[in-house]
This record gives structure tokens, sequence and C-alpha cells, in this order.
């Protein structure tokens, strides 16, 4: 053990250099437990899954010109709605920054306790588990499942498995039905969905989604954690020493016994441990996973071993926590009688939380400073510049000025950089002031094109330009600059 | 294990898997001579049968001097037409409308107005582009359609005349008036010509020799060239006769060009559009040129 405190009294099988590469899948028949993180578990399905079916039916009042959805992806007219936030196809990158929090707030979830977005939150994991609560309602716990696979089968059983597939397929339609609510009017859509008038597209991706929810948490299941996900590769990649996993306390739980041989064994002196090796920890296991052979790939660290060992503890009066959350360099350290490191609060949990506060930071500023007005300016490409008739210099210039408000602003526009140019716009009109003006309807953008025409005729073949765009009535402005061409 | 096979290696197999090996080995490493999956050999023969049944129903082998045309006779042509009938159905509540409204209505609509432009803009591309150029810039004897000189008038109205009728064009409404060969024709001899180029650069402020006879070009302008160009050299838009006192010059400035355009006349052609191109599109087109620089000054 001293020479090798990572590996496992258990965990090394037994090698053998011809050993194929390749398992066929065993099916596995997780059974039902009770418990502390059984319990935490059904309230974050509940949640989670409360979130995904409920959430396109809250409202949000934003006025007359916007939709009143709290949460609506509008891809026909390029919106995103999030409460409070509307976003523009050109804001994309709060995405980004929406991705990479929950990047860096997978990777402090990751080092205070593991894989706890596995366990609890993946929806893998959410949807697996309700479609094995169904599984276990109609079929029966793990040892019903298991015989009436091996049985023939009857008509009983047959209309069992039928009724199963039948909720599978129900659960999975209604997942597929909730995700096109969010790209429209949701109680609209669902009325039209159930008179067969909505777009053919909803119901391909109810059709996509149905199909692909069925088979990942119908069937997939485990092997989706196993061989699909990257995030296992990474996180054993990114998890230290400090990590708290489920854990499964050699210490204590060796050498396995009997209750009543161990405890003989302890009379006498002789080493014995607390795990009786009742194999409760592997039947509840969802990827059939031995947790006693230590940290592995498969184990999604859902807790329910915990529960199951607590449970059995209990029975025959030994404490809770043979399994528990716990690192395998504290079990290291109670064998050899060093005292245990917990550090929750260490260099790697303050980074990742400095990260997110930034980011965070950085998104709410640039969020609460954004610019409800929009300009770009294009200058022509052909021609360059145009000579008029008494010899002046003109250039055109499209642009396009975007109003992020929910109603109808009027802008004026001025340039900068040639003191003797006058302004015209197609699209628009000139007021007395020499101002371009436009008007631009709630959330919505326009083009124009802007002639821009220096009467002194400017001797540099390019001068630089300054668009200045101002809102008539909260007087805020937007900028840009271009440049003024002439021979 | 070994057996000898067709090519002369030697056929063994694998002790783990039990599956027979084709030979081959690279650094110690056998090749298996597993079945392919069978879901992937049945798709595999699945596409042959289907290109055998595409190649019958649809256009696929080429012959001599023509193809096969399937059973079901599809055509890419007949494809496109469908997708561009179905394309101005999408647009034919906008085209009706732009149809109904007169030009100065679909300018103070901003909603027509961005529609007549892009429509226009792409007519233009398709239809007036190899003379005017992409943007309109125009050429040596094409004009240039951004500025504020227009030979023809530069209102909504004239521009759609031109576009729909043309100039010196086969349609009788057409503009027409022609800069008359002077020199070749006999009517001035070399020397007025010399005469009246240098006296028609003076007009627009351009230097001339010193040597120039302003005065006598100025005679010769009179009596040949002001009864169309004005008396001061600021054109007539009812003969498409230039402003010759600005700064656009069509063919060029110089006065070898000038004396060029007199001796030989001038005369570009704008063809006419109308019944080649439908009422809307010349309206688009109109509003889109329009949009480049018309109406400035006449």
């Amino acid at each position: 053990m001293a020479d090798a405190p990572l590996s496992h009294p258990l965990g090394a099988a037994a090698s053998d250099e011809d050993a194929p590469l390749y398992a066929p899948r065993k099916q596995i028949y997780p059974q039902a437990v009770k418990g502390r993180y059984r319990t935490i578990k059904w309230v974050v399905l509940a949640i989670t899954l409360g979130i995904y079916y409920f959430l396109p039916f809250i409202r949000w009042d934003r006025g007359p010109n916007a939709p009143d959805q709290a949460i609506l992806v509008d891809l026909a007219n390029g919106r995103f709605y999030f409460f409070f936030i509307e976003i523009w196809p050109q804001e994309v990158y709060y995405l980004t920054g929406l991705l990479v929090l929950a990047a860096l707030a997978l990777f402090l979830m990751n080092a205070v306790a593991g894989r706890v977005w596995c366990g609890y939150l993946c929806p893998q994991t959410v949807w697996t588990d309700l479609f094995y609560a169904v599984e276990r309602w109609i079929e029966g716990d793990r040892r019903d499942r298991m015989r009436k696979d091996q049985q023939k089968l009857t008509l009983k059983t047959a209309g069992q498995k039928g009724l199963k597939h039948f909720i599978w397929l129900m659960i999975a339609w209604w997942t597929g039905g909730a995700w096109v609510l969010y790209f429209a009017d949701a109680p609209t859509l669902v009325y039209d969905l159930a008179t067969l008038q909505a777009p053919l597209v909803a119901y391909v991706w109810i059709g996509i989604l149905t199909f692909t929810t069925y088979t990942l948490a119908g069937f997939m299941r485990e092997q989706v954690c196993t061989y699909m996900c990257p995030w296992p590769r990474i996180q054993a990649a990114l998890t230290d020493e400090y990590a708290l996993n489920v854990t499964y306390r050699y210490d204590r739980g060796e050498p396995r016994g009997s209750v009543k041989k161990n405890e003989v064994l302890k009379l006498q002196g002789l080493p014995a441990g607390d795990c009786i090796d009742c194999n409760q920890c592997v039947n509840v296991c969802p990827t059939g996973v031995d947790i006693r052979k230590g940290l592995q790939l498969d184990c999604i660290q859902c807790g329910l071993c915990m529960d199951a060992c607590d449970n059995v503890m209990d029975k025959i009066g030994r404490p809770q926590g043979l399994i528990a959350y716990d690192t395998d360099m504290n079990v290291q350290a109670r064998m050899e009688g060093r005292p245990e490191v917990r550090r929750i609060v260490r260099p790697r949990t303050l980074f990742y939380a400095g990260i997110i506060a930034l980011v965070g930071a950085i998104m709410i500023t640039s969020l609460a400073l954004r610019q409800n007005i929009y300009l770009t300016v294009m200058h022509d490409r052909n021609p360059l510049f145009v000579r008029l008739s008494d010899g002046s210099i003109r250039n055109g210039f499209t642009i396009r000025v975007a109003n992020k408000h929910l109603d109808e602003r009027r802008y004026a526009l001025v340039i900068e950089g040639l003191p003797e140019a006058k302004i015209d716009i197609v699209g628009g009109e000139v007021d007395q002031q020499g101002r371009a003006i436009v008007t631009v309807g709630p959330d919505q953008t326009l083009e124009a094109r802007v002639l821009v025409t220096d009467t002194a005729s400017a001797a540099s073949p390019s001068t630089d330009l300054e668009f200045i765009l101002t809102d008539l009535s909260s007087g805020d402005t937007a900028a840009t600059s271009d440049h003024f061409r002439a021979p | 294990m070994a057996q000898e096979t067709h090519n002369g290696a030697h056929e063994q197999v694998d002790a783990v898997t039990g599956v027979t090996t084709t030979g081959h080995t690279w650094d110690d490493i056998q090749e298996l001579n597993n079945p392919l999956p069978r879901w992937w050999l049945w798709t595999f023969y699945l596409t042959i049968a289907w290109s055998v049944l595409y190649a019958i129903a649809y256009p696929a082998i080429p012959m001599v001097s023509s193809y096969t045309k399937g059973v079901l006779g599809w055509q890419s042509r007949e494809a496109v037409e469908v997708d561009l009938a179905e394309l101005k159905q999408q647009r034919s509540g906008m085209t009706a409308k732009l149809a109904a409204s007169s030009l100065d209505e679909i300018k103070q609509d901003p909603e027509m107005f961005a529609f007549a432009r892009a429509q226009g803009k792409a007519s233009f591309g398709d239809n007036c582009a190899p003379c005017h150029g992409a943007g309109g810039a125009g050429a040596k004897g094409y004009p240039n359609l951004n500025d504020d000189d227009w030979l023809w008038g530069g209102s909504l109205a004239q521009v759609e005349h031109t576009i729909r009728y043309g100039a010196r064009s086969t349609s009788d409404k057409g503009h027409s008036g022609t800069m008359p060969a002077f020199g070749r024709d006999g009517m001035l001899k070399r020397e007025e010509i010399s005469h009246v180029a240098d006296y028609v650069r003076s007009l627009s402020g351009l230097p001339t020799d010193k040597t120039a006879d302003l005065n006598a070009g100025a005679n010769v302008y009179a009596d040949n060239c002001a009864a169309c160009h004005g008396d001061k050299g600021q054109g007539m838009q009812d003969l498409g006769a230039p402003n010759l006192s600005d700064k656009i010059w069509l063919f060029g400035s110089d006065k070898a060009t000038i004396v060029e355009g007199l001796n030989n006349g001038r005369g570009g052609v704008m063809p006419t559009w109308h019944g080649r191109l439908d009422d809307t599109t010349i309206k688009a087109l109109t509003l889109y040129v329009h949009s480049l620089g018309g109406d400035q000054r006449p």
C-alpha cells in the first residue's frame, strides 16, 4: 500500500495480456433505494424538469411591440428574449459569456465535490432516472425485472413492457413538445399543435427529440456517460486529490466479512472491516459499477450507493458513512494514522470562483452599459467618389441604424471631419440644421443611403470622417468612423 | 493454424478473438478478418439498388447527343421554374403594391421604397451594369448615374421615361437628338473646329492655349452650337445636349476628345426597356437609379 498510495487493494483486475478489449454491455437493473441523496435527487429532478417543461408558459409583459413570453428564441425575427433582456444576433457574445460561465461553474463544482453535475443535474441522468422510475413502477423492482426478463414473455409481462414503452414515449414526446415551445408563443403553439395547424418544422423537431429522449434515456442510459460523453475524461484531467468524491472508505470496510464472522474476529483482536459484502451498493447503482473498486470512469457519483450502504449500516447497528463524500487522500491518511485534510477553500476553488466573478461582472457591466442604438456605416465600393457638375466631390455610404427600443424613434445623423461637407439622405429627410433625420420603427433596423458632398473639394485622397447618430428623444449617441475619398 | 491462402500469405487465427487474420502484419499488429457489420452491408446493397432505381427514375446516363430522361420526367429547369414561381408568389403582395402605386407614393413609403431599391439593385446588376457599371459609375460615353448631371433630366418621371423608352433607341417615344459630325460632313473647317473646341473648354473654366482664338471660337459657337447647347453652354435636356459649362465630361475634357466629337458627332444609345422589363421592375429600377443621385440639380 505504501509504495502505491492510489491503487486500491481490491481494484486490480486480474490482468491477462490476451484478454479481449471488448466487453458486451450487461443489462443493469438498479434497485430502488431510499435515503438522503435519493431525496435530493428527486427534488432536483422535480425542479429541473419543472423548469424545462413549464418555463415557456411564463409571461413577461414588454409592451405592445414585443412578445410577452418570458423566454423566447424568436428565430424568424432574430431575437432572443430572456425576461428583461433582449438579445440581437450581433450580441451573441452574451451567449458565449453564458457558456463560459457554465463551463467555469462545472469546473468549480468538480473542484469541490467531483461529478456533482453528472450525478444530480445532467439531463441524461435526470431523464434516465425518470425512465427508471417508470420502469420500476410498472415492472417492479430489481429482482422482479430480472426474473421477468429471464422468463418467457407472457401476456402480462408483454402488456407491462408495452405500457412502459408507451409511457416512455409520452414523456419523450412531451420533452420534444416542450422544446419547440421555446421557439414560438407557447399557448398559441400548443393550440396549433393540438389542432394540427402548427408548422411542419415543429412536428419534425418534436419527432427528433422524442426519438433521442426515448433512445438515450430508455436504452443507451449509462452508455452515454461511459462511452459518449467527453466530460468524464475532461473531469479526470481537471480534478485533484482534495476534491470530494463518493468514496468507499476501505480503511474502515476491509477486510470484508459477514456480520457474525467479523464480530468474532473483532473480539479476537484480528482485523475485521465494517463491509458485510451485501452488494447493496452495486445493486442500486444506475451505471452498474462497484464503488468499492475506487474512483472509476463509469461512476457518475449520484450518491445512491451511499444511501444503500447507510440503510444497511443502520440495520446492523454500525455507524453510517462507510461510503461517503471523502477523498482517497484522507482514507490513506487515516490508515497511516495521519490527520485528515479537508480543504474546500484552496487556490483551485478560489481561482475558479474568481474567474466566475470576473466574467459575471464583465457580462453584467456590458449588459448594463449596452447601447440601445447601433450605427454601422459602409462606404460605397463602386464608385469610391463622384465628381458633381460644380466640381465638388460626393461619397455615398450605406448606413444601418438599429433601434432596440420598443417604440419608434427618430435619429439625427451628422458628420464631423469635413467642415464644408453637406449631408443628404435617401430614405430619410434633412432638417434645417443640415442633419439627416431617420425614423426607425420599434425593435427594428433601417438601411438608408447617405450622400456626403464636400463643396470645398478636399485635397486629400482620404479624409477621416466621423458619423454621429443622436436619438432625438433620449439624447443617446452612437458614433462610427469611415473615410471620405477624393481623387 | 497456418493455412496457405490464394495470395500465398499465411492465414492465421487470432488466439484472443478466434477470428482469422488476413495475413497482413504491420509492426507486429495483425489485421483481423472480421466481416462487415450486417447493417453496414445491407445499407451498401441498398445504395446499389437505390442507384439503379434512381437511374431509371431520373435523368442519369449521358448519351452521345442527349441523355436518358428518366421515367419521372423530372427536369432541373422545371424545378427552377417552380422555385421562381414560388418566389414570385412570395413577393406578389409587395409587387402588387408597387404596381398600384405611383413613383412618388413608393418613395414616401419607407417599406415600399426599401423593397423597390433592393429589387432595382438586383435588376440593375442584370440589365444595366454592363454599360453603366455595377455601382452605376458609368464609363466613357456611358453616363455616371451617381452624379447630378442628367442628360435627359434627373427627376423620377424623367428617369423612368429614359429607362422605358431609351435614347436614340428603336422606340419612337425615346429621346432623340444627336450631335452632328461637323467636321466629317464639311459643316465646319478644321481651324473653326479648333477654335470652337478651345472656346468650349473655356466655358467651364478649363485652361486654353495662349494662342487660342477664343473670339473666333465664340462666333463659331454662336452660329453652330448655341441652338442646342445654349448660349452659355448650359445644355438642353429636351435634346439631350450636355451642359458644357460644368465639370462633367461624358467623353473627356481634353481638346483632342472635343475635336473628335466635333468631327464625327456623338450619339450614344440607351436601349428601350419597355416590353422587355415589366412595369414594376422598371419602377424599381427608376427608384434605385434615382436614389444613386438623381433629382439633385437639373
